[in-house]
């Protein structure tokens, strides 16, 4: 009872808050309502006894990106110096989109009616106790069994990096 | 806005002390000379400094509420609280000792303390941002500038202790300092230090207190914020030294053990809270009888009449270790030289800040990127490697710490002669770059 009282607080956040991220006009309130949704997404992963994914949430993308996302929209003020794009087609493509994951999550949720237990719609962790130690379990995952995966995602995400150092430099010089 | 600037001094020397030798004409100049209130007339003349903060206290919570035309009211009006909610969050998962309802077993302890502080300075960033003048603008840009460049760092310092610790659990860490005969401040020295900078830095202490610098931007994020709001906003401020404190003690100062916890000769250390208390208490009652005025003689007797009571307390909780009190016991010492161990480190913050010309925005950013975070990143992979030397070659665990360090400070030493050839050559680019990179007013 107290879990799915829980799930549906921080699920009824984020789903409002995301709700007025995209309806928000100025850039910043957006990306305040886009912290809300992270942080009720971590309360969730949190009920869920993924500590380290609760954590990581916090400190990557609300310390971390949305921090250097507000630093961005500070500097480049994109409620001034962007001209709003609107046109018929962006609107016909968004239906479309929303469309899609519409009838995508009826499916999940429809087959989830099948799972044992409660399926989907209310989750029912395990008891804290009976799970192995979150951190280590992961730590075991990324670097024993999906070593290359995690090692590919890594090298990619540096080659992003340096190629976005080369471009800026350019830029720069010229 | 003067007083409120200086105002932040009186938390820090909430002792009650006071220049009792002054014959009382001169009590009053007493708080003159002060760093707390240079031109405010003494409002009492019993009033002590500690009542002087209640005072100020609430004072700021009347203060009337301004908004600025222009500001963001919503942002404006949540920032504050952002920063405080993070800042007392965030504590509330520090262990104080080894028995502490709170934090007892979070399994992410540390983590949790550093992703949540992480906020705080989200809350400088919006409130400067939503007052929408430009100081308080550039202030917030420098606050986020500094909070990337050197959060980084301070993960990384932190890595190199936690590969030492093996694990996040607060007091599991503290238990396994215990186990290995050693504080990690003397395993991996280099990643104290860098935690030690990274965390004067992201918590914006002189000499890196770039966001409210008041000879460039007023009090840059906080110049239009007052009265309820710009307390919050300070005591946040503190909360956030406070948390670093306690995250550099846990896992560098050995958290809640007394020094040379396994040592059995030196369990007579036992006796340093009892007798500090004693000691303070009865300077109490000296400086009591010297006192110009009835109230603060009484005063003065009362807090040594609570210093003796806990000293009775601390001395009882001792003998009476086994069973019935032993929490009691572990909670009041492991206490005791938890917050001695965090005094001590907010004192490296006031000494730093009190013998360091404030640096150029620029060169803290060159110290960050050029010089700090590749030395952590090597000191992480050092540490690694002396782990590794340790475990699988049976090294002494000693002497690979100390190789190891050792190479760490040869490539720092390579990284600042390299980093001050490349200064030189391209300086004049350098500076341009950075500050226009990071903060257009800057230079």
């Amino acid at each position: 009872m107290l879990d799915s009282v829980i799930f549906y607080f921080f699920a009824g956040i984020a789903v409002i808050s995301a709700a007025l991220m995209i309806t928000r006009r100025n850039a910043i309130h957006s990306a305040v309502f886009l912290i809300t949704t992270l942080l009720a997404t971590a309360g969730i992963f949190l009920q869920l006894r993924a500590e380290f994914v609760f954590v990581a949430q916090i400190i990557l993308y609300v310390g971390g990106i949305m921090v250097l996302f507000i630093f961005v929209i500070i500097l480049v003020r994109p409620d001034i110096s962007l001209p709003q794009v609107r046109s018929r087609t962006h609107k016909w493509i968004a239906l479309l989109v929303a469309l899609v994951v519409g009838v995508e999550g009826g499916v999940v949720l429809w087959l989830a009616r099948k799972l044992p237990g409660q399926g989907l719609l209310l989750p029912n962790p395990a008891p804290a106790d009976k799970l192995p130690p979150n951190t280590e379990e992961l730590a075991r995952g990324l670097f024993g069994a999906y070593l290359l995966p995690f090692e590919i995602a890594s090298v990619l995400l540096l080659v992003a990096m340096v190629g976005a150092v080369v471009m800026a430099k350019k830029r720069t010089d010229a | 806005m003067a007083d409120e600037s200086k105002a932040p001094q009186s938390p820090e020397s909430s002792q009650p002390e006071v220049s009792g030798s002054l014959p009382p004409p001169y009590a009053a100049g007493d708080s003159l000379t002060s760093p707390a209130k240079p031109d405010a007339p003494v409002p009492l003349q019993a009033s002590d400094r500690l009542l002087q903060t209640v005072a100020d206290a609430l004072k700021l919570v009347f203060k009337e509420d301004l908004i600025p035309e222009n500001a963001d009211r919503f942002i404006f009006w949540i920032a504050p609280i952002i920063s405080m909610t993070a800042a007392i969050t965030s504590l509330g998962a520090v262990a104080f000792a080894s028995w502490f309802p709170v934090a007892r077993d979070i399994n992410i302890g540390l983590l949790f303390v550093v992703g949540v502080s992480a906020l705080i300075p989200l809350g400088i960033v919006l409130g400067g941002w939503a007052t929408n003048t430009h100081d308080s603008v550039i202030g917030a840009l420098r606050s986020t500038a500094q909070l990337i460049s050197y959060e980084t760092t301070a993960g990384f310092a932190l890595v190199s202790g936690l590969l030492l610790a093996g694990t996040l659990n607060v007091r599991a860490i503290v238990e396994t300092q215990r186990a290995d005969h050693a504080w990690y401040v003397f395993l991996a020295p280099v990643g104290f230090f860098t935690y030690l900078i990274a965390s004067i830095a992201e918590t914006n202490r002189a000499p890196f207190d770039f966001p409210d610098v008041e000879s460039e931007l007023v009090a840059g994020d906080m110049t239009a914020h007052r009265g309820i709001r710009w307390s919050l906003y300070f005591l946040a401020d503190y909360a956030s030294m406070i948390v670093v404190a306690s995250v550099g003690t846990t896992l560098f100062l050995g958290g809640w053990l007394r020094p040379f916890p396994n040592v059995h000769w030196l369990a007579c250390l036992e006796a340093v809270p009892t007798l500090f208390l004693i000691a303070a208490g009865a300077y109490c009652v000296f400086r009591a009888g010297k006192q110009p005025t009835r109230a603060r003689c009484l005063f003065l007797w009362a807090v040594a009449l609570a210093c003796f009571i806990v000293a009775a307390i601390f001395a009882l909780a001792y003998p009476l270790s086994p069973l019935p009190l032993q929490k009691m016991h572990e909670v009041l010492y492991g206490a005791f030289w938890f917050l001695l161990k965090i005094s001590a480190y907010i004192y490296i913050f006031m000494w730093l800040r009190f013998t360091l010309p404030r640096f150029r925005f620029d060169q803290l950013m060159r110290l960050g990127w050029h010089i700090l975070i590749p030395l952590a990143l090597i000191n992480v992979v050092d540490v690694g490697i002396a782990l590794a030397l340790t475990s699988e070659f049976g090294a002494n665990r000693w002497l690979a710490m100390i190789v190891t360090s050792m190479a760490t400070l040869g490539a720092a030493m390579l990284l600042l002669r390299w980093n001050d050839k490349y200064s030189a050559t391209a300086s004049a680019s350098l500076v341009a770059d950075s500050s226009i990179a990071e903060d257009p007013h800057a230079g």
